[in-house]
């Protein structure tokens, strides 16, 4: 146990060692260590941001779900309103059709009645005239008593 | 306690404390020295050649591992090996990160490089005894002790890198004049100049002590503690000569004591690398 060169040698063992450490040994493996340590944060940043964007889309799902609801609901609103006007549009061309056909036909009626009425009226003045002519047994002068006949069938 | 000449206790005991040494005889030959008296002859020129081989090649052991790891060190998923050495990298980094306020990259890889090496080293402790040393006999070698960190030589070896160290930091860091004044101006402090002048070789002196107790107790630290295991662990082994009843008990306490002294051998490389980092913060930090 005497203390001898070995002191120095060691002292140079122990300098040459901590050099070969520090210049190979150290530097890569903290460096993986730092690079492994900064990819899981990535990692972990990435799974939190995947998971915002997850519940921004779900939001987004529900919130165009809702609009195309609305809006569906918005055009059978509209689809509604609008065959109860055409329904009102329809009734209304439907009366005035009748109206019209009606009037038509009332006009139709009128004129065959007064067609009728003139019939009627000529020929009873063609009666009058021969029921006058049977009653007075003489020539009744059409002409003369035209007037006169002509105010009786107004009468009529 | 297999060995082939005769031996006395104390002569088993004192071969397994001599180490193998390489240096000049007084005659002026250079040579393995024979025993304790011839090594003790050679002085200061000479070396431990089996604390050497086995400080070195610990350390060798010990970077090209780690070197291997470091090289296939990616930030994908880690195993095997790879993850044993990123732990242990973690550990000193957490461990330097706790102690060590300052900017400097070369204490992290010190302290793992301290840590590691001084575990291995210590780690040999477990080896029985005899095992090494009888196959180094085989091989026609005389002497082989097997933990360097039972060689004060080696503790002191380290210690003082780490001294010098604390040195060169402290001057860096606070400049000479910085470190002088850290080293004369406390810790008793006075306004007056004169005082100041007058309290200069008090202060030195504690500081001084203090200064140089630092490496002193950090070797010696780790060189007691490993010794005495060493120690307990030859005296056991002498139990095994004693009879079938001695030798089994020698077995049982051989187990035990190992199991004890795997705490030992790892809370003294945790305590030199610690004490390590607290003497280079210490040695960045103005007082």
């Amino acid at each position: 146990m005497n203390i001898n060169l070995t002191l120095i040698g060691q002292s140079v063992a122990f300098v040459v060692f901590v050099w070969f450490c520090m210049k190979f040994v150290w530097p890569p493996i903290v460096s993986a260590l730092n690079e492994r340590k900064t990819k899981i944060a990535d990692g972990l940043a990435a799974a939190e941001e995947g998971q915002r964007a997850k519940a921004q889309a779900e939001e987004q799902v529900t919130q165009v779900t809702n609009e195309a609801k609305e809006q569906a609901q918005e055009i059978i609103r509209r689809a509604e309103k609008r065959e109860a006007e055409m329904v009102e549009e329809a009734k209304g061309t439907a009366r005035n059709e009748g109206d019209r056909i009606l009037g038509a036909a009332r006009g139709e009626i009128e004129k065959e009645a007064n067609m009728a009425r003139e019939a009627l009226r000529a020929q009873v003045a063609a009666l009058s005239v021969a029921g006058a002519a049977k009653i007075l047994e003489q020539e009744v002068d059409e002409g003369a008593h035209a007037k006169m006949l002509d105010n009786l069938i107004e009468q009529l | 306690m297999a060995s082939s000449e005769p031996l006395t206790t104390t002569g088993y005991i004192k071969h397994h404390l001599q180490n193998l040494t390489f240096g000049q005889f007084p005659d002026g030959t250079w040579g393995l020295a024979h025993g304790a008296a011839e090594a003790k002859a050679m002085g200061f020129w000479a070396i431990h050649v089996d604390t050497m081989f086995w400080s070195v090649f610990l350390g060798a052991l010990f970077l090209w591992g780690f070197r291997k790891a470091a090289v296939r060190a990616t930030s994908g998923t880690p195993s095997g090996f790879l993850n044993f050495v990123e732990w242990i990298v973690e550990f000193v980094d957490e461990n330097v990160r706790g102690s060590f306020s300052h900017k400097n990259d070369l204490i992290a890889p010190l302290a793992l490089t301290l840590f590691v090496w001084v575990l291995l080293m210590n780690l040999m402790d477990l080896v029985p005894v005899d095992w090494i040393p009888e196959i180094a006999k085989l091989m026609g070698i005389e002497y082989m002790k097997v933990v360097p960190t039972t060689d004060p030589n080696a503790t002191f070896g380290m210690a003082l890198g780490v001294f010098v160290l604390t040195l060169y930091y402290s001057i860096k860091v606070k400049g000479v004049g910085g470190f002088a004044a850290e080293l004369t101006m406390q810790p008793f402090e006075a306004k007056n100049p004169i005082l100041k002048v007058l309290f200069i070789p008090a202060n030195f002196f504690l500081e001084f002590v203090s200064l140089v107790s630092k490496p002193v107790s950090l070797s010696l630290r780790l060189f007691g503690n490993l010794f005495a295991g060493e120690m307990i662990f030859i005296l056991i082994a002498l139990l095994f000569s004693g009879g079938a009843i001695l030798a089994v008990a020698g077995g049982v306490l051989q187990w035990a004591w190992a199991v004890f002294h795997i705490l030992i051998v790892l809370l003294q490389a945790f305590i030199f690398m610690t004490l390590t980092i607290v003497y280079l913060e210490m040695a960045h930090s103005h007082h």
